[in-house]
Formats: C-alpha cells, structure tokens, sequence
C-alpha cells in the first residue's frame, strides 16, 4: 500500500527500530574490530552472567537472595545473642544459689562438659564460624557454577542430524506421522531410551535433561532449584549436597546451643515465658523452620547419591522395580560406597560451555535468541530458520512494531502475502525475497518437519510443550499464535530461502528483518 | 604439492566439501567415548586402521580423564577439605588431560590428517558431542 512512497522516510524508521531496540548489529561490525566479545555475551539460553562471564546463574535469582539472608541472619543473631549470653558461660546459678543462697558470678561452668570448659569455650564459636563459611562457600559455589550445560549444536551438526534420522525413517507418504526423535541405546543391559532436543538439536546424552527454566540442556540433570538460583546437575551436584550437609549441621548445631539457653533460663521461669524473653527466639525460631525441611532434604539426597540416582529418575521411577521386575539403575557401581564416593569425589569435568571464550570470527555459533540477530559464516545458513526461540523473538519484535503508529502499515502489507513485491521494494531485499518464496513453504515441508512438532507438541514432557506456554506469558499476542510460530519455524526448515537474499545488504536491519519474517510466518500458516 | 598445505593455509584458502560427525556411543553409560565405526566419506581419504586408531586413543584419553581410582578420590578429598579453592592454584586432573587431547589432536592433524585433506575439530570445542572431522576439497585433483 506504501510502496514506493516515503522511501527514504521509511529508511529512517527502520533505523529509528534498530537503534531502539539497540540492535547490536549496527555498531557491532565497528565495536568487535575494538572489543572482541566473549561467548556468555551471545549464548542462547536464559541464564544470567556476572563478573564478565565468570559467574553463571539462572534467570530468576530472587528466591537465592532470600536463601542467603535467611543463612546470614539466622547465624548472625545467633553469633550476636548466644556469644554474648551463652550456656557454656553461664553459670549454674541453680548450684551456687542451692549451696549458700548467694548467686555467683566467680565460676563460669560449661553444663555440657564442665571439666573442659577452659579448652572446649573457643572451640564452639571457632566450630559455628566454620560451618558458617563453609555453608556460604557452598553455597556461592553451587549457585554460581556452570551445572553441566551442553552446547548447542552448530549448524552444521543439527543438519548431519537432520539427515541422518530422515534416512532412518524413510520417504514420508501423506498422512504419514513419523515417530518422535528417540535413539535406543542399551547400557549394562538396560535400554535407555535418548531423546532428541529440539531447542539443542542435539539427542540428549543419558541422565541428561533440558531444564525449561534455564533453556538449557544439562548433564546429569538433577533438578532445578530456585533456593539456589541455578539448576542442579553433573558439575555441581556435590555444591549442592555438602551445601545441604552443612547447612543441616549448622542449622542443628545453632538449634542445640538455642535450646541450651532457653532451658537453662526456664529453670526460673518456665520453658515458654523463657521462650518468649529471650532474645534467643529469633534464631530459634529461623533455626526450627528450616531445621526439618533441611535434614529431609539432605536425607533424601544422601540416599540419591548412595544409589546414584538423580531427583528426576527418582521422581518419575525410571529404576523403579515398580516399572518392570527386572528394572535395575545400569549406573550404579553396585556400593554403596564407591558411589558416594563416584558422587563427591570424583573427576570434576570442566564447562564445556566456555563462557570466557572469545568468538571467533570463522567458527560457526548456534542460533541466537536474544537479540535476533544471526551471526553466521557458516555454509548451511538456513538451518537457523527453524529456531523456535528465534520465532518467538520475531514475534516479539513483530508486536513492539506493529505498536508504533508509524509502522502500522508495515504488517498489514505483508500480511497480506499472496502477490510477490516488486523487485525493487522500499522495505528493503529481505522482506522482497521472503514474499515470493512463500508459495514454496507448504511444499518443501518435509515429513518429519511440522507433523513431527504437531506430535511434539502432545508430548507433556519436552520444552517444546513448554514454549508454548512460556510465549503468550511473554508475548501480549492472543493464543494461537505461539502455537502456530513453531511449526511455521519447522516449515521453513529446508527450504527454499536462499541465504545470500537475505543476509547481503540488511545486516544491519536485522531487527526488522526477523520481524518482517515472523510476519510471514504468522500468514504462511 | 596440494597435500603439503599447512593447517593455516588448508583452512583460509580451502573450501570445505563435507563435514563427517563421528557421535558418541553410550553403550557403556556416561563416559565419554566415541564411536569407532569408520565412515563411509572417509573411506578414499585415510585408511580405516589409522583413523580408528585415532578414535581408539581418543577415547583412552577420556576414560583416564573421567578414571576413578585413589588418585582421584584423593584430589576429590582435598578439595573438599579445602572448599575447593585449591583449585585456584592447581588445575584438575581432568583438564590436565584435555590438555593431552588437544595436544594429541594437533599432533595428529599435522602428521597424518592435513596431508590428506582432513582435519579433526577438539571435541570440547563441540561441547564432547562429536569428533568433526572437516574434508576439504581435492585440488589435486582438479575438483
């Protein structure tokens, strides 16, 4: 409808997008010459990165704030009112007052063990100051390490992948549903089944899982755990267990001394009134509320590690005798012993993610998601089309386009689809190419393409089910849409689009380009 | 002679024909091992012995990075019962092996594989999926 018109008005209002959405494609041919970047500044799932690449977490890091002032106010009430008035210093007025009816002061006794007073007196503070650093360092270590996060697959993997399992499953009749992607592998006589991921592109390794918090595949996936922002698996699951240990002994051990003053104190006055003077209610009563879900937990997880298993097989009883008889754990080392020991003190693999990495200019990187813009110098550029996370994103953009009064037009134009646009169109190459090649979508859709996502989508346990929750909670736009968005990206999987088209002259119009594509998704379904 | 390039020239001036992902085989669980099976795109380029013998001591190598026996338990143990900052000063045994690996992967590349148009990508650098092995085109033979 705007054709031809306002052309170089319409330039400018695809740069006013780009530089509002501060699209790093822009400046990033000048600022990477200057400043190369790091791995963790592009990598694709939804963790947070502090101290340039050295700290990893997840998202949602409120719930780990709480952990750690609930830690630090609980020991430091108990460092402020029990050192100040402790059992172990206080004298057993009960004796000196039944002996000459006079209290004193002169002798300080320790109840529990009166002839090592002198020695054992610093010893408890030292013991409580301990397990209080030893706690936070857990702590810190857990939350702030890589748990074991895959990699996505490059390009040019996910492709070989591709191919591979259409020559397993043969020619695609119409109608015909392909089985979902699922390699069978048998381990110490059980077979195990290894799933393929859609957002990874990778078939997951055994005991591995894709985290839907975090977007990320995670070996030996144990569970996510929001007390310490960060999800649980292979390279930190011993953080996490000596975390819970210690924070079980710290907990008991402040309970203990807690119990000690009030009882001491409720020699005169009675156990509750004591309860309700003393100062020592603060931290009993943070010490208590935790004290049982912490010894359970770290119970629960001693009995994990002793059978190595992790929280997710145990959960859905994948060892379980329950499921067939001769069901066993093919991980297990068959002790108890070597396997805690396999557990904590084993070989500690490094991340494979890399973060502090530089990016290299010829290697070729995973498809992008948070800034929509593709950075390929690989030969198989179309493979990134098929990228869900880079749907949703074009739908976003596509939204926080169509918002803007000035750009009103823009979607309704390409909505409308069917007639080619002229060669020469003001919306730049990208959007030109994309239009002509949509006739061709429906056609080059391969058979495991949609109708393997249609299937996916059944499945309650894939992320693939997940995204289509996360996305209308993300995106302002009405239901359908998100749910078309996938198998509109798996549509173009393969097909026709020539990359040159679309990457020549708009690189730096990225932004528009991806919302411009999501449009035409929207109206090729 | 084309097969006398270095590895800097193969990989700025050749163009790559075909990649060959060798995957992981997870028969006997969760270590690190990849499969010996020779693929058919290779079978011009370099004799089968050779390359499983590559793959071979690739996977040794990781079996003796992820090995669990005293020396392991006891590095385990100390870090532990120093909360794990000893490894500020000291690097795992683990990496000490990658840093093997690399070095035999190059070694490798250089003697046997560049010659023959090949090149083998590290495997931590594709996240321990694949061993990529990169086929570049034939120019000697005119292709």
């Amino acid at each position: 409808m705007h054709l031809g018109l306002d052309e170089p008005m319409r330039e400018c209002q695809y740069n006013q997008i780009c530089t509002r959405n501060s699209s790093p494609m822009e400046t990033s041919g000048h600022k990477k010459k200057r400043t190369p970047r790091r791995k963790w500044q592009i990598f694709p799932g939804r963790n947070r990165f502090y101290c340039n690449g050295r700290v990893m977490m997840a998202r949602q890091t409120g719930v780990f704030y709480l952990t750690l002032v609930l830690i630090m106010v609980t020991s430091g009430l108990f460092f402020a009112f029990e050192w100040n008035n402790p059992p172990f210093q206080m004298v057993t007025e009960l004796r000196f007052r039944q002996a000459d009816g006079i209290y004193s002061t002169q002798s300080t006794v320790n109840l529990c063990c009166p002839f090592l007073a002198s020695n054992l007196t610093p010893a408890i503070p030292v013991i409580g100051g301990v397990l209080f650093v030893f706690v936070l360092g857990m702590l810190f270590r857990a939350s702030f390490s890589d748990p074991g996060v895959l990699p996505r697959a490059t390009p040019d993997e996910a492709a070989d992948l591709e191919r591979q399992i259409d020559a397993a499953n043969g020619p695609s009749g119409p109608g015909y549903r392909p089985p979902p992607r699922i390699r069978e592998v048998v381990i110490n006589g059980q077979t195990v089944k290894l799933k393929y991921c859609f957002t990874c592109k990778i078939f997951r390794p055994p005991r591995a899982s894709h985290c839907s918090l975090c977007d990320n595949c995670v070996e030996r996936f144990d569970h996510h755990c929001p007390w310490v922002g960060n999800c649980v698996g292979k390279r930190n699951y011993r953080f996490f267990y000596l975390f819970i240990l210690s924070l079980s002994f710290l907990t008991v051990f402040i309970f203990a001394f807690v119990i000690t003053h009030v009882i001491l104190r409720s020699n005169r006055t009675g156990f509750l009134s004591a309860l309700k003077d003393s100062p020592a209610r603060y931290p009993f009563t943070g010490a208590e509320c935790v004290l049982w879900s912490i010894l359970g937990l770290s119970g629960f997880h001693t009995y994990l590690i002793s059978s190595n298993q992790t929280t997710n097989e145990d959960i859905k009883g994948s060892w379980s005798t329950k499921r067939a008889k001769d069901n066993y754990n093919p991980y297990s080392y068959g002790n108890i012993l070597t396997n805690c020991c396999a557990a904590l003190c084993g070989p500690l693999p490094p991340s494979l993610i890399d973060r502090r990495g530089f990016i290299q200019p010829d290697t070729p990187q995973p498809v992008l998601h948070s800034n929509g813009s593709s950075m390929y110098t690989s030969t198989q550029l179309h493979t990134h089309m098929c990228d869900q996370e880079h749907c949703i994103q074009s739908t976003k953009l596509v939204l926080q386009a169509a918002a803007t009064p000035l750009l009103h037009s823009d979607p309704v134009m390409m909505g409308g689809g069917g007639p080619p646009l002229p060669g020469k169109s003001s919306l730049g190459d990208p959007c030109a190419s994309l239009a002509p090649s949509q006739p061709s979508l429906p056609s080059s859709m391969p058979g495991l393409g949609c109708a393997g996502d249609m299937l996916i989508l059944r499945d309650p346990d894939t992320h693939c089910h997940h995204h289509h929750f996360v996305s209308p909670e993300e995106t302002p736009s009405p239901g359908p849409m998100p749910l078309t968005l996938p198998c509109a990206a798996h549509m173009t999987h393969g097909g026709h689009i020539n990359p040159a088209q679309l990457y020549g002259p708009a690189s730096q119009d990225s932004l528009h380009e991806d919302s411009v594509r999501g449009l035409v998704k929207l109206s090729s379904v | 002679m084309a097969e006398t390039h270095s590895l800097q020239d193969m990989r700025q001036q050749a163009a790559i024909a075909a990649k060959v992902f060798i995957q992981r085989d997870y028969t006997s669980g969760t270590v690190c091992h990849f499969q010996t099976k020779f693929p058919s795109e290779l079978e011009n380029r370099i004799d089968k012995q050779q390359f499983e013998e590559t793959v071979r001591t690739l996977n040794n190598l990781y079996a003796e990075a992820e090995k669990l026996g005293g020396s392991s338990y006891l590095e385990g143990c100390l870090a532990c019962l120093t909360a794990y900052t000893i490894f500020l000063c000291m690097e795992t045994h683990y990496e000490k092996v990658l840093k093997k690996i690399a070095k035999f992967i190059q070694e490798q590349n250089d003697k046997i594989y560049a010659p023959r148009g090949l090149l083998l990508t590290d495997p931590i650098e594709r996240g321990l999926r694949v061993v990529e092995v990169t086929i570049f085109e034939d120019r000697s033979l005119g292709r």
